[in-house]
């Protein structure tokens, strides 16, 4: 009870109720101009929040994490433009919808499958705290480096299609890691002898140059694109009572974005296919999928806005990131020294429930603020995508120049700009390159320490989490093995009839 | 219709270009490999584990292979066409990689709030809009970002080197604020 309380306190700061309004204001805002997206607008805002405590920091940016989303639903449903790339499954159902004059509906049952989702995780991570609480201390060096090869192979085996692309480029995430003075033996790797290289390459910068420059320079370099003027009229707090109707639709989805969510490399794609799936497979009516079904909607927007909340999982509980958003927010933790991982859940309870009750709380706002707000947003969204681009790269400057005011860092940035605008046109996963530089890092400590105390390889796995670990790791390449064995199997088939989905375009191996 | 629509939302096609990129990182990888033993140190006495080569030996490695198979599947893959056409458009970025690096270097001379309304208005008019409401809104966007930033939020970024010319009574406002 007093560790309730004293998060209260935490949480009533004036300062953390505005980081909480403008995050969750913000983020839907956000969300709703096709082209930025809530990673842009993190990795923009990352340098400035350090000045902050870490719980206002933390609150900011969570708050566009968790309500980004939220707004990418508009302009999927109204224009049939995602805001976000997770919004892309929402206009399948919501813009026929739309079409039929619908609209109100649509936004409406979005919004309120987005807070369940949203609320649902919250409350899962809430119940799993106890538990996280009792088993994260047994996490020790090892079990944190099996957790984090974990990781690693997940973010690789999640890009289907693309496995080689995702291998070499967390691969190239972990050697920008390596890069600089090595702070045990204190030996230069990879400077070339160049001054600028031997405090290694920051990953704010990378981040801010993938993310952000690129965008920014895609935006400015694309046709320019600006969203029709829209309206939506009609009772818009209908969805809320709609909900009711499709409540295992939306409990399953939210479900299944908890666990993936919690899953590193997995995140809101795979958990909105799989809530759709099953949606659809359930249904009773599944032909109207992909033609305006409320139950398709509904599994969308559920299952993706459960992740953010299931993401700090990993985070919080093992200090290790599933995705790239969570990753950055890593850094909001170093910066601070606060630690996340078992320690924190020892030493600073209150610090994590006033998280959770940011989490709930944000939630709530955006709601409210969607609800009566929506038209307002729909005029905010029609900025030209070129002029957009103009605000991200002035912006970005805030990010990469304030950190140490270093020319170099930003030649850096906008170095990776291109780099991450190649990668985007081509396709090719950037988050990869992320998770190889948190998740590097972690692995050589942890690997370090580990072995210190390891006399034959067999003691690596004799505690029974690391056993665990080491034996899902295991299962997982001989899933994958068998699968992609299978599918060589019935690529060798002759099928005469078959045409590809699109011959011009095949799809990559791997 | 199921398989119409996860297919549509998660298939992933080769794009012109991808044979350049893959060729182009593997070469990069390889660079990196030949240079693995000038630029990494073996420390004497020092368990594998501990040798600061050990990480980017994995790296690189995984780098190299993983690279090869990329550039294997594209180049046993169907030619697309526009492969040149998609390296011109990666190549025009440095245009605006150019316009980034002459504000960084203008900031600390004219400050960030002149450079910052500068630099928004010349990329407004760079990127097509001609209008005096776009250049207004640019500057003015360029106005706010400075006082949100530096005025309220007090990131580090430094004041500019004309700020010094400027009367007793607005200089430490500006070195403050500006």
């Amino acid at each position: 009870m007093e560790t309730l309380l004293s998060g209260i306190s935490i949480l009533l700061q004036w300062q953390v109720i505005v980081a909480l309004l403008i995050g969750s204001i913000g983020g839907v805002i956000i969300g709703a101009l096709p082209g930025v997206g809530a990673a842009v607008a993190i990795a923009i805002l990352l340098p400035a929040t350090f000045a902050f405590e870490p719980i206002v920091g933390l609150t900011l940016l969570l708050g566009i994490y968790g309500s980004s989303m939220y707004g990418g639903a508009i302009p999927a449903i109204l224009i049939n433009t995602p805001g976000t790339a997770v919004n892309a499954l929402t206009t399948y159902d919501g813009y026929p919808m739309t079409k039929r004059g619908q609209g109100h509906r649509a936004l409406s049952l979005a919004y309120s499958a987005s807070f369940f989702g949203g609320v649902f995780a919250i409350i899962c991570l809430m119940v799993l705290s106890p538990v996280l609480a009792l088993v994260a201390p047994h996490f020790g060096s090892r079990e944190i480096f099996l957790a984090a090869l974990l990781g690693i192979i997940l973010v690789v085996l999640a890009h289907r299609g693309q496995i080689f692309a995702a291998g070499m480029l967390a691969a190239f995430g972990i050697f920008l890691n390596s890069v600089g003075l090595e702070p045990v033996k204190y030996t230069r790797r990879f400077t070339f002898d160049q001054s600028w290289l031997a405090s290694g390459i920051d990953l704010i910068v990378v981040v801010l140059g993938l993310f952000a420059i690129s965008q920014a320079f895609l935006l400015l370099l694309e046709k320019n694109h600006a969203p029709g003027d829209t309206h939506v009229s009609g009772n818009i707090f209908a969805g809320l009572k709609e909900l009711l109707g499709v409540k295992r639709v939306a409990t399953v989805s939210s479900s299944i974005g908890v666990f993936m969510g919690m899953v590193p490399g997995t995140g809101e794609f795979t958990s909105q296919f799989l809530s759709y799936t099953y949606a659809q497979k359930t249904s009773k009516n599944p032909e109207k999928f992909g033609d305006g079904s409320p139950e398709g909607l509904v599994a969308s927007e559920a299952a993706n806005n459960a992740v953010p909340g299931a993401a700090m999982i990993p985070l919080l509980a093992l200090g290790i990131p599933g995705e790239a958003l969570t990753a950055m927010m890593l850094s909001v933790f170093y910066v601070h020294n606060v630690i996340p991982g078992p320690q924190l859940f020892e030493n600073q309870m209150d610090f994590v429930l006033a998280l959770y009750m940011a989490l709930i709380l944000l939630n709530v706002i955006v709601l409210v603020f969607l609800l009566f707000s929506t038209n307002l947003l729909l005029k905010i969204i029609q900025i030209p995508t070129r002029f957009l681009g103009v605000m991200i790269l002035i912006l970005a400057f805030v990010g990469v120049y304030s950190l140490r005011n270093s020319i170099t860092d930003c030649a850096i940035a906008a170095g990776f700009g291109v780099f991450g605008l190649i990668l985007k046109r081509l396709d090719l996963p950037i988050v990869p390159i992320i998770l190889g530089m948190v998740l590097g890092g972690i692995m050589e400590t942890k690997l370090r320490s580990a072995m210190a105390r390891v006399k034959t390889p067999l003691d690596f796995i004799d505690r029974p989490i690391a056993a665990i670990l080491f034996g899902l790791i295991v299962l997982i390449l001989i899933l994958h093995c068998r699968t992609l064995y299978f599918e060589f199997k019935n690529k060798l088939r002759p099928e005469p009839t078959m045409q590809p989905v699109d011959s011009d375009n095949p799809n990559q191996q791997g | 219709m199921i398989a119409k629509t996860l297919q549509d939302m998660f298939k992933r096609y080769r794009r012109p270009g991808d044979v350049v990129f893959a060729v182009l990182f593997l070469a990069f990888a390889v660079f990196l490999l030949s240079q693995l033993g000038d630029q990494t140190k073996v420390v004497k006495r020092t368990k594998w584990f501990a040798q600061p080569g050990l990480w980017p030996t994995i790296a690189i490695w995984c780098m190299v292979v993983f690279g090869f198979l990329h550039w294997l599947s594209s180049a046993l893959s169907d030619r697309i066409s526009g492969r040149w056409t998609e390296v011109g458009f990666w190549v025009r970025s440095f245009e605006y990689v150019a316009y980034f690096l002459i504000y960084v270097l203008v900031v600390p001379q004219l400050g960030y709030l002149l450079s910052t309304m500068l630099f928004a208005v010349f990329l407004t008019l760079r990127v097509g809009f001609r209008g005096a409401n776009a250049i207004g809104i640019a500057a003015l966007f360029g106005f706010v970002v400075t006082i949100v930033f530096r005025g309220f939020l007090q990131v580090k970024i430094p004041a500019g080197a004309v700020y010094e010319y400027l009367p007793d009574s607005v200089r430490a406002f500006a070195l403050t604020y500006l």
